[in-house]
């Protein structure tokens, strides 16, 4: 590892300033995500080129040129209607069946895949350095198996009112609020009694689940196949709705770096430099679960990205949350978009669930032999 | 001036600290010294607010220290706890910039001319300064006491509050680690161990025993024979260094008694 740790150090002292830092990694790694979407846009039964893929894109840029007012409704009641006319900036000539495909079979679901890893990763980083533990993940107060007892209990015996992902992002956000409830006692909430009614509370829904999954009868292979994580029948919207759930929460997120890092130190440190450490670890966790949740509801359950991702980007950038938690995002986005493709590209089609975690495991086994996992 | 007026601490159903007062003055170094369990460690989180008494209060220049938030009382109190993890990749510079963090507006992410300032005289203070790149993990135990030294600094509190600095160093590092604090010109109050460390760099000594102060004062009239007895349950004796001229204490083994 000696190595390897003094190269880690002798980049981050390159550009010592750490907003710098994030900015020039940051920016590196959009880039990197524009490669990976357009290869991964490219890779399918039907091939198209990534010049394609771009020119379809490009295509798809629009800017407002114009609006008319209308007038609408009976003559009693007038309603203005707003019309804002769109115009595209770029009419490259590209095949109609390539930008069909492009545009609504593969970008939403390669939207979705970079949305979810976003959103895993980021959130991942959080409850790492929040517990102050390698093994923590974005689930580990029990956000999945809570969805996966909402989407399995609507698919199963069906929920009132809400359809399947609601009842997965339900499932997530109540069980994180019960297993918060649990652990705190007048007020405070040590980190090692939330840690353990995580632990206890998913294994009570692990078994909730599997009940289910007995009595699923004619809709388990739909159970299963949710179960394993996937990004497929996703569209733009919801996508969108994803996406800009994850980039409000994880700049919320971005907002207390600086307390994280302080929190790596010991809560009695935090709290010795002036951080409200409860309210922090409240607002850390609130976040956190709640792009977990709204991730494993529209994509099931994917393993290893919010445990992996940042492992591997600590390596490289340390453990400053101000440079750590931007870029382990970006790289999430990338990883899931890159797996996904993976998924399929082979013959038979996988869940991207198994892909990631027939990657990351091994990976996270080389690190732990590396000794890196041991210290964060 | 910290005045520690007719506290009372619980934790639990536990009554850790009972109807302790005493008074800090300005500049001076005060040691808090007696058996473990004592209470000292909770009297230091106390008076750095991580601690709320169930009566009694903390003023520490003239603000009640319970009803400030923790940014506030962070401004007031500098605290060095007595744990602390290193096991993350931070640099020497990166820590002692956290005490800065009661200063920092969230939203605005530079750190202010001023606190560069702060930092860069804490790391000179403590003689961390050749150190400000390093990474904390590869720090030894009198470099990291003195890391957290000038975080505490950089927080440019007029009051510090050190837990057992000393616990875990060499004789030679405790005694620098020791000495550099009486040189900072500090008002500080110490958990210490060590009676004879105490009463050489320490202006005077609160003894505590059983969650009450037993005395305060100088080294010389706290560290009685009599009364170290009676807080620590061995007998003792007390005689005085060739050398400093302060009181020096060693313990024996009761009579009859094991371990």
């Amino acid at each position: 590892m000696g190595v390897n740790k003094y190269v880690a150090n002798y980049t981050r002292f390159v550009l010592v300033e750490p907003n710098g830092r994030a900015t020039a990694y940051s920016l590196g790694l959009i880039a990197l995500l524009g490669v990976v979407t357009t290869v991964a846009t490219a890779v399918g039964p039907v091939g198209v080129t990534p010049a394609t893929v771009l020119k379809v894109l490009a295509n798809g840029i629009a800017v407002p040129t114009g609006m008319t007012v209308a007038r609408t409704g009976g003559a009693v009641l007038q309603l203005p209607a707003l019309t804002v006319e769109w115009a595209p900036v770029f009419a490259f000539p590209v095949e109609q069946t390539h930008a069909a495909i492009v545009m609504t079979v593969r970008l939403p679901r390669i939207a979705l895949g970079a949305t979810v890893g976003f959103a895993l990763a980021a959130a991942g980083v959080v409850m790492q350095g929040f517990f102050r533990n390698p093994m923590a993940d974005p689930s580990i107060i029990g956000v999945s198996s809570g969805a996966a007892v909402g989407a399995v209990g609507a698919l199963v015996v069906g929920v009132p009112l809400l359809g399947l992902r609601t009842a997965a992002f339900v499932g997530a956000l109540v069980t994180a609020g019960v297993v918060y409830a649990i652990a705190t006692e007048g007020g405070r909430t040590p980190v090692a009694t939330l840690l353990l009614a995580g632990v206890a509370v998913q294994t009570l829904l692990g078994a909730v689940t599997s009940y289910l999954l007995l009595r699923s009868g004619d809709s388990m292979r739909r159970v299963v196949y949710w179960l394993m994580g996937h990004l497929d029948a996703s569209t733009l919207d919801e996508a969108a709705v994803t996406g800009a759930l994850g980039l409000a929460l994880v700049g919320v997120m971005y907002l207390y770096a600086e307390d994280l890092n302080a929190m790596l130190l010991g809560e009695t440190d935090a709290r010795a430099v002036g951080i409200e450490v409860e309210r922090t670890k409240r607002i850390l966790l609130a976040a956190a679960s709640i792009v977990t949740g709204a991730a494993v509801a529209v994509a099931g359950v994917i393993g290893f990205v919010g445990l992996i991702v940042p492992h591997a980007v600590r390596l490289l950038v340390g453990p400053d949350h101000r440079v750590l938690l931007p870029t382990s995002a970006l790289a999430g986005a990338s990883f899931l978009v890159a797996a996904d493709t993976v998924a399929r590209a082979g013959p038979v089609e996988l869940p991207v669930g198994i892909v990631t975690a027939a990657l990351g495991a091994p990976f996270f086994l080389y690190l732990l032999r590396r000794r890196e996992v041991s210290e964060l | 001036m910290i005045a520690v007026e007719d506290i009372t601490v619980e934790r639990g159903d536990v009554r850790v600290l009972s109807d302790v007062s005493l008074t800090v003055e300005a500049g001076e170094f005060l040691a808090l010294v007696g058996p473990n369990g004592a209470g000292k460690s909770t009297l230091l989180n106390t008076v750095g607010g991580i601690l709320s008494p169930a009566a009694g209060r903390v003023v520490a220049a003239g603000r009640e220290i319970e009803a400030l938030s923790a940014r506030e009382t962070a401004r007031l109190v500098a605290s060095v706890p007595q744990e602390t993890s290193f096991g993350f990749d931070f640099t020497v510079r990166e820590v002692v910039e956290m005490g800065r963090t009661p200063y920092r507006a969230r939203l605005r992410r530079r750190p202010d001319p001023e606190g560069r300032d702060q930092i860069d005289r804490a790391l000179a203070r403590t003689e961390t300064d050749e150190l400000a790149d390093r990474s904390v993990t590869t720090l030894s135990g009198g470099e990291k006491q003195r890391v957290l030294l000038a975080r505490a600094l950089a927080q440019d509190a007029p009051y510090l509050l050190l837990d057992e600095p000393t616990a875990s160093l060499d004789i030679n590092h405790q005694v620098r680690t020791l000495g550099l604090v009486a040189d900072l010109d500090e008002t500080v109050v110490a958990a210490i161990h060590d009676l004879n460390l105490a009463a050489r760099f320490c202006d005077r000594i609160a003894l505590l025993a059983d969650g009450r102060l037993r005395a305060v004062g100088p080294p010389a009239d706290v560290l009685t024979a009599e009364r170290l007895e009676q807080a620590f349950g061995t007998p003792v004796t007390v005689g005085e260094h060739p050398v400093t001229g302060t009181p020096v204490v060693t313990a024996f083994r009761q009579r009859g008694q094991k371990i």
